[in-house]
């Protein structure tokens, strides 16, 4: 009996919501294996940005007399920017679909550019909120309270880069390549990372933002 | 310097050479400092030398290139592993004996300055954390692990050569600060406000951060890399509650590393980010807390010691089973006890700092979730005893640490219950009473673990015993050079002597500081009788070989293959019935049976990732603690060119044809019914090659 076998039996069930194309059983436990990896990162990567969050909320008094959140930060530009993020997670799930049910690569393509539209947007609103707070004094050698700020929403700006550095570099694999299986499992990965930056943001909107300007 | 040069070098000068300071200022403190540094560096630059030179003269660099660096064989990174972990071992353990001994002759003195102590009680704890414990138990994990739960591979082996080349990395940045000094003076914990950019502005604490940073990435890696296998690679019927306690301990420390971790990525990276970009995270001005670095590092910190002393509870639970001739007492009770371990480690943390402010209440409550630790903890040393009771004891040299290791670590958790109440705490933190209990943890519990599993293992990973009677010098020496050394540290501590003291004036030390001393040089021959161990048994090795691969007459799976094991660890994937899997086929004369019939086999394919991501990585640090900003960008470059580059590969394996199994399977078959089966009796003679008579009744419950 060989591993997969096992794994059937005792009710392991494949990945769901994924077409990864006609079943080959040893290759989809590679790719269970994959996808499982990349679940126990995320959870490794929530510690941060957890520990994170808990020591912005300690620093929320440390602004030593410089600009705290009502002088620094705008709601509307930080609404926009959560409103990209949400409709770039629509935009993924989109693809995602296209992945599982549509033979052709082009609406794929199309849904994944479309996203990647979304994110470099994001980083767009991000970058040009981080110059308006900088004009306004808001840089993080002023206060600790800026210093915890600047270590939590940029980093989760990072984390967008690189999501979007990974979207890249998984359609130049596609061109290369086809829509292979590695390809698959890539595009099946990067959409976690991308629903879990979402949910990062979300709290980053609540706590940071909406939290800042009550 | 001019800008041209500033540009390249940073602010690397020639002052950063060891001897510098000592060609301008003469008194004797400076050259006698000088010249023991110098030594330093020049032991580190001889040690490269020779290592090149060697390989050269044996024209082994392509084996070395093929076989082993870009290997992808989770054994073979294992030993890689163990190899920095002995090196790093050795450095650290000469200067903890150069410490005792400026202690010694410490009363109103001594020979170093305190800068140069500061820098050694740095680097003596980072690297036994970071560069001993961690790449030691890491590496037995490594090897060990997968053959247990009958798996080919661990789940991720590209990202464990990863794991290996940052942890090399490291290790590298930790020795060449030897060369190009200096080296934090902030201790292995790096506390702010002093490790700040304003009170300490020269390279050492940037060292100290880089290469720590380097290490927890590594860690995290690995831990990752563990739970995946353990969960998704182990062979059929191989189910949780059939997994060795060993496996099992790996999984917990695993866990550990994913959720430990951060924390100290957190740490490091915010006082990075104050140090290199004016960040006010930990500074003493402008809205700055550094009580919130202390609890990060801590948030890891208390994970970290059980990450580093649980993997030796699973070794000695398979030793004290193996050597006793019987199955281990109350297994379930073990696995709860270690889960329960794992998860109150994570409750504990602001025990390390008692006196820092907090109300009472707080310490009332992390001091009783202190003492609870001590329960599982007993239940397992309970269980240990009990596997011994009426077994069929045989004192082998895994053994005598196995032994020493209760007696001396049940000894340091009493120490540790004192500690734990915060009353008492606020008496003697900080003084030398916490150096003895934590070593009292750490090497009974740690150092004896690691290297009774270097004895227990070593056969199965080599093909040849390691000899005994070195064994046995070493391992005695290691247990009366512990006692001697930690001992008085304990008096000293209620007396009054503070941690980390370079000179005293109180003349009643002395006595206990001669003392100290001694055992330092106790230990010291302990080194000195592992590496006559090793040398004997490399020499002997033709006489002492176990091909057959079962020298102990073992319980677990890893005994079921050759000595060492073939690539793909079995030739067919194994089906497991029981606990102790091997124990019960021997019993049931089923072990060593060849397959109906034999299946290529696929194995991943060798990758540079592991070498190209360490090599980046030193040179990022290099230059983040030169400020050559040009080879940070540059190494930062290489390294995401490569990340991208290694996702369009799409030959990641190779295939080992059927033929080639069964021919290597099938000689190894008939060594194994060529070789003689021997008793007990003679396990630690020429006779045993590594098959056992069939279990004695009784054996296998």
């Amino acid at each position: 009996m060989s591993s997969t076998d096992t794994h059937a039996l005792e009710g392991n069930s494949r990945h769901p919501g994924l077409n990864l194309g006609a079943a080959h059983a040893q290759e989809e436990d590679t790719r269970e294996e994959m996808v499982f990896g990349f679940w126990v990162f995320m959870m490794s990567d929530l510690i941060l940005f957890g520990l994170l969050f808990a020591t912005y909320v300690t620093m929320l008094g440390g602004t030593a007399g410089g600009p705290g959140p009502q002088a620094l930060f705008e709601l509307k530009s930080a609404f926009i920017q959560t409103m990209i993020l949400l409709v770039s997670s629509f935009t993924f799930g989109m693809a995602s679909l296209a992945l599982k049910y549509r033979e052709d690569r082009v609406r794929l393509v199309v849904w994944l550019l479309v996203t990647l539209a979304l994110g470099l947007a994001f980083l767009f609103f991000e970058l040009k909120d981080f110059h308006s707070m900088f004009d306004k004094g808001g840089v993080p050698s002023r206060s600790g309270y800026l210093s915890a700020f600047f270590s939590l929403v940029p980093l989760h700006g990072l984390h967008v880069t690189a999501a979007c550095i990974w979207l890249v570099a998984l359609l130049g694999q596609m061109a290369v390549h086809g829509l292979d299986a590695p390809v698959k499992t890539g595009i099946l990965r990067l959409a976690i990372l991308w629903h879990f930056l979402d949910i990062v943001w979300i709290g980053i909107f609540s706590l940071v933002y909406l939290g800042g300007l009550s | 310097m001019s800008d041209a040069t500033s540009l390249i070098f940073g602010r690397l000068g020639w002052d950063a050479l060891p001897f510098w300071s000592m060609l301008h200022d003469h008194s004797p403190m400076t050259v006698i400092n000088g010249v023991i540094a110098t030594g330093a560096a020049g032991m580190v630059v001889l040690g490269a030398l020779a290592a090149i030179v060697l390989v050269t003269w044996l024209g082994k660099w392509k084996y070395l290139w093929s076989e082993w660096l870009t290997s992808p064989d989770h054994k073979k990174i294992g030993i890689m592993f163990i190899v920095i972990a002995l090196v790093m071992l050795s450095r650290a353990i000469i200067e903890a004996v150069l410490m005792r001994v400026q202690q010694t002759f410490g009363l109103d003195g001594g020979f170093l300055t305190a800068e140069h102590f500061g820098e050694l009680f740095t680097t003596h704890g980072t690297i036994m954390i970071f560069f001993m414990a961690m790449p030691f138990l890491t590496g037995i994990i490594n090897y060990v692990m997968p053959l247990q739960i009958g798996a080919r591979d661990l789940s991720f082996p590209v990202m464990n050569q990863v794991s290996l080349g940052l942890t090399a990395a490291g290790a590298a940045l930790v020795m060449i600060s030897l060369v190009l000094a200096p080296f934090s003076t902030g201790g292995w914990t790096g506390y702010p406000p002093f490790t700040e950019l304003a009170y300490n502005p020269g390279a050492g604490v940037d060292y100290w951060l880089w290469a720590v940073t380097l290490s927890t990435l590594s860690s995290t890696l690995t831990g990752i890399n563990f739970a995946v296998t353990i969960f998704k690679k182990r062979a059929p019927g191989m189910k949780l509650f059939r997994m060795p306690l060993f496996t099992w301990t790996a999984l917990c420390t695993a866990i550990l590393m994913i959720f430990g971790m951060p924390p100290l990525t957190v740490a490091t990276g915010l006082l990075a980010l104050d140090r290199y970009l004016d960040f006010h995270m930990f500074t003493t001005d402008l809205g700055g807390n550094m009580m919130n670095y202390v609890n990060l590092l801590w948030a890891f910190g208390h994970p970290e010691v059980y990450i580093l002393i649980l993997p030796p509870f699973g070794i000695f639970s398979e030793i004290f089973a193996t050597f006793s001739g019987k199955r281990i007492y109350g297994y379930r009770i073990l696995v709860i006890a270690t889960m329960c371990i794992a998860v109150l480690s994570f409750t504990v943390w602001l025990h390390h700092f008692f006196t820092m402010g907090q109300s009472a209440h707080i310490n009332a409550a992390f001091g009783i979730a202190t003492m609870l630790i001590g329960i599982p903890t007993g239940v397992k040393v309970y269980d240990w005893m009990l596997t011994m009771y009426r077994g069929r004891i045989r004192l082998s040299v895994p053994m005598v640490y196995a032994i020493g290791f209760i007696m001396l670590f049940v000894l340091g958790g009493m120490t540790g219950i004192i500690l734990a109440t915060p009353s008492v705490d606020y008496q003697v933190h900080n003084s030398l009473f916490l150096i003895a209990h934590f070593h009292n943890m750490l090497i009974p519990g740690l150092l004896f673990g690691m290297l009774s599993a270097t004895n227990f293992w070593f056969p199965k990973a080599t093909g040849f015993r390691l000899e005994e009677r070195w064994g046995y010098r070493a391992a005695f020496c290691w247990i009366i050079g512990f006692m001697l050394t930690f001992f008085p540290l304990y008096v000293l501590g209620l007396m009054g002597m503070p941690r980390r003291s370079v000179a005293y004036f109180e003349p009643q030390y002395l006595p206990w500081m001669i003392t100290a001393g001694i055992g330092a040089m106790v230990i010291l021959c302990a080194l000195l009788c592992l590496l006559m161990q090793l040398w004997v048994s490399i020499r002997d090795r033709h006489a002492n070989n176990v091909f057959a691969g079962d020298p102990w007459d073992g319980r677990t799976l890893e005994w079921a293959v050759s000595a060492p094991p073939p690539e793909y660890n079995f030739p067919v994937l194994p089906e497991i019935y029981s606990i102790d899997a091997f124990m019960t086929e021997k019993d049931r004369g089923q072990g060593w049976q060849a397959p109906d019939h034999y299946v290529d086999i696929e194995m991943p394919a060798n990758s540079t990732m592991g070498v190209i991501i360490g090599i980046t990585g030193l040179a990022m640090a290099f230059g983040l603690v030169w400020y050559m900003w040009w080879l940070v960008i540059g190494a930062g470059l290489v390294t995401l060119v490569a990340v991208i580059a290694r996702g369009f590969v799409r030959s990641t394996t190779r295939t080992i044809p059927a033929h080639e199994v069964q021919r290597s399977h099938e000689h190894w078959l008939e060594q194994v019914r060529r070789t003689n089966p021997i008793d007990r009796s003679l396990e630690q003679t020429t006779a045993n090659h590594g098959r056992p008579v069939p279990p004695i009744e009784g054996a296998v419950q």
